[in-house]
């Protein structure tokens, strides 16, 4: 028998686990210093997963430059939420220009940055997964592909949830939108080869690739700060839950985040050049049933009849991520 | 200094000397000359700093433009036709954000069906954008049009059009003074943006307005386009007395002293009206011709000044509006309304047809004949019989793609040959 694991945190995150920790391994957010880049006062949801991801990304990425930063964003909630004129959240040079270009803008930045010589100021692209999975692909295809000096971020709540919840290319199989609803013989969305980002991201061989979840802020406060420690086209694609859309409940965002990846639904790793460098391994693995009951997106797979054969197709499709980028612990198999 | 140029390579030139910090461009014909010639110089160190950004559309070139462009840098990119439009969004949103981008369009036809030679349908598409339009009359113009552009769009935080006609001048090859470095330097100001993204001073651009602030933040942009009718005049002034030549301005009239009738047209067809006013004022007839370079803003009332006492008004465009009309010629029967002033307006050169001078002679003997009813729209050199055929043959079943269906009547093979 392996020897047990030790763990300090009790609940899956490091939230508990700060006290804990050296002054240094501590949170951003933890700290007094914290830019607040992204301030209180916005208009997001109760329990918005993208606010939050957007407040750890930008406070990381502004703690690892000195607060050297200036954004180039899409429009979609986070844009919305944050700037209802006069009134802004945004505590760092901030941009919004339109839906499908924010890449285009950031790599513009960068370019100007360049041409002034300013090696200090460091360029952040943010969009949701409508502005970067979809509308805005082309663009930011250009940039990995020129390997301009950005970092740019998706903040993926899996559809166009500004306009009202509609299916956007990140929305998974079998969920519920305002235009794929629960109606005919294949209720929600349809199954197709899915159009993952990361993995897009990846073949164009930029410097860094990384998913994370709001589940795990510490990660994603790495992530961000080993991203702004590198140059060229730099990719970070968040899982944030969204409470309205997904008709979860706004004090289980954290919780789904975790459960989106304990249960291989959404694989967490790191990629090098296209190549795979680490992956954050499922430490309880859990049934997709466990993460799709708590989303009433998925209500209707669980009513009358129960439709186990979509959540079969559910459950295969996390057992391949489980396979393909080797999320359980060897040992843990083992045993 | 003079030299022989082709007009891509004078702009580019131009251009270059104006110093620009990004360039970010797509490939479109006729433009691409442009930014080649831009790449070449940016490779080679001649530019820098400047940051070259081969982008992966022309949305995303104007995009790129509009980040540079509040990051403080001077920017520059090119395009024609499609590619305008692709950037539509992107331009409504540059004027929008009042970012000082100067683009070049070498104007062309818009499909369908696709054509690659020039007419003003692209320029004419996006007039409403809330970008200063100049069009050049000649490659001379283009070049100061372009040096102008630059102090008229940072004087004013506003994008700027420099429309220059495709292959018609973009391809021509004309004897050129280009403004050396030192001259251009003298003319051209350093950029100073009236907007800056800067974490020293962190800003937000780009925040949403509701409808207690849109109507006064979009006129504000409307009043700041009037503004160029002063600047344009007031900067084409400080170029004549830097460089000793007329170039640019709201509009150049041309032998219309007494005219009682002038013709108005926009781009490098003036060239060859010129040619054809000469021609009946040898014979004793009163005709001149007001090149138009000012499109947006409308110089409403130096139109009708400069129009004022002609008995009647010939506008030629290279473009109209399908269901409509005219676009200039509406502009101008809006600016003489009252005056008493006759305005003909006829639709010509589509598409890279040749504008000639015959042609041109011909149309003007109608107009002072009346031979041309003043109302409507007259298209020039239009095969009647074609189109009445083909109007007809669309009566029956399945008449099939109305494009092919008058290539074959017309028996042409290949775009070549007309």
């Amino acid at each position: 028998m392996p020897a047990q694991q030790v763990k300090l945190y009790q609940i899956g995150t490091f939230a508990v686990g700060n006290r804990l920790l050296d002054a240094e391994q501590r949170t951003v957010q933890a700290r007094m210093d914290r830019s607040n880049s992204l301030t209180s006062g916005h208009r997001a949801c109760r329990g918005c997963g993208e606010a939050l991801g957007a407040r750890y990304v930008l406070d990381a990425a502004m703690r690892a430059t000195g607060g050297q930063i200036v954004a180039a964003n899409a429009t979609g909630c986070l844009e919305v939420f944050s700037t209802p004129y006069p009134e802004t959240s945004w505590q760092l040079p901030w941009l919004h220009s339109l839906f499908g270009n924010s890449p285009a803008v950031a790599s513009g930045m960068a370019a100007a940055l360049r041409a002034q010589g300013r090696r200090d100021v460091r360029v952040v692209g943010q969009a949701g997964d409508g502005g970067a999975v979809d509308i805005g692909l082309g663009c930011l295809s250009g940039m990995f592909e020129r390997d301009d000096d950005v970092l740019f971020v998706c903040y993926d709540n899996e559809g166009y949830m500004n306009t009202g919840v509609q299916r956007s290319g990140a929305t998974p199989p079998g969920a519920r939108t305002a235009t794929t609803r629960p109606l005919g013989a294949q209720p929600g969305n349809a199954f197709g080869q899915g159009k993952s980002l990361p993995l897009i991201a990846m073949a164009h061989e930029i410097p860094y690739v990384a998913t994370a979840t709001v589940a795990d802020l510490h990660d994603l406060e790495a992530k961000v700060e080993h991203a702004m420690t590198l140059h060229g086209a730099r990719y970070l694609h968040v899982l944030v839950p969204c409470p309205l859309g997904w008709g979860s409940a706004s004090e289980d965002t954290v919780r789904v985040a975790r459960l989106a990846k304990e249960t291989g639904i959404f694989p967490v790793f790191e990629a090098e050049h296209g190549e795979l460098t680490s992956v954050s391994r499922i430490r309880q693995r859990r049934p997709v049933e466990d993460y799709l009951i708590l989303q009433s997106r998925f209500a209707h797979l669980f009513g009358e009849p129960r439709r186990d054969d979509i959540i079969a197709r559910i459950q295969q499709q996390a057992d391949r991520n489980i396979e393909r980028f080797g999320l359980l612990d060897p040992r843990a198999q083992e045993a | 200094m003079l030299s022989q140029l082709e007009g891509s390579q004078a702009t580019a030139k131009a251009v270059a000397r104006c110093r620009p910090e990004v360039v970010a461009a797509y490939p479109i014909s006729p433009q691409t000359h442009i930014v080649e010639a831009l790449s070449d110089m940016v490779r080679l160190g001649e530019l820098a700093p400047c940051e070259y950004l081969t982008v992966e559309s022309e949305f995303g070139a104007l995009s790129a433009c509009i980040g540079a462009s509040a990051m403080g840098s001077r920017t520059f990119t090119a395009t024609s036709s499609q590619g305008l439009l692709f950037m539509a969004e992107a331009l409504f949103n540059a004027s929008g954000l009042g970012l000082p981008i100067v683009m070049t369009v070498a104007n062309r036809a818009i499909g369908a069906p696709i054509n690659i030679w020039n007419d003003h349908s692209d320029a004419m598409a996006m007039r409403d954008s809330g970008w200063i339009q100049l069009f050049a009359g000649s490659n001379q113009e283009a070049v100061d049009l372009h040096l102008q552009a630059f102090v008229l769009a940072e004087r004013l935080g506003l994008p700027v059009m420099v429309c220059m006609d495709g292959f018609v001048l973009t391809h021509a090859v004309e004897r050129i003074d280009l403004p050396t470095v030192e001259e251009v330097d003298a003319f051209v100001p350093r950029f100073e943006p009236r907007q800056l993204l800067d974490p020293a001073h962190p800003v937000s651009i780009g925040a949403m307005v509701g409808p207690e602030a849109f109507t006064e933040v979009k006129y504000l942009m409307h009043a700041r386009q009037m503004q160029a009718l002063d600047e344009a005049p007031s900067i084409a002034a400080d170029f004549g007395d830097a460089f000793g030549r007329t170039s640019g301005g709201l509009m150049h009239s041309y032998r219309t002293e007494g005219a009682d009738t002038v013709v108005l047209a926009l781009g490098s067809q003036v060239g060859t009206i010129e040619v054809v006013v000469d021609d009946l004022r040898e014979e004793g007839h009163a005709v001149g011709v007001v090149e138009l370079v000012c499109f947006r803003p409308w110089p409403e009332t130096e139109v009708r000044r400069a129009l004022a006492g002609a008995e009647r008004v010939l506008v030629i465009e290279r473009a109209f509006a399908p269901g409509a009309g005219g676009i200039l010629a509406a502009d101008v029967r809006l600016a003489l309304a009252g005056t008493g002033t006759e305005v003909f307006g006829v639709v010509a050169g589509l598409g890279g047809r040749p504008v000639t001078r015959s042609a041109i002679r011909e149309l003007v003997d109608d107009v002072r004949a009346g031979r041309l009813a003043p109302e409507g729209t007259h298209f020039l050199g239009l095969r009647t019989d074609v189109v009445e055929h083909q109007l007809r043959r669309a009566d029956g079943p399945r008449p099939g793609p109305h494009a092919e269906s008058v290539l074959a009547e017309l028996g042409i093979v290949g775009s070549g040959s007309h």
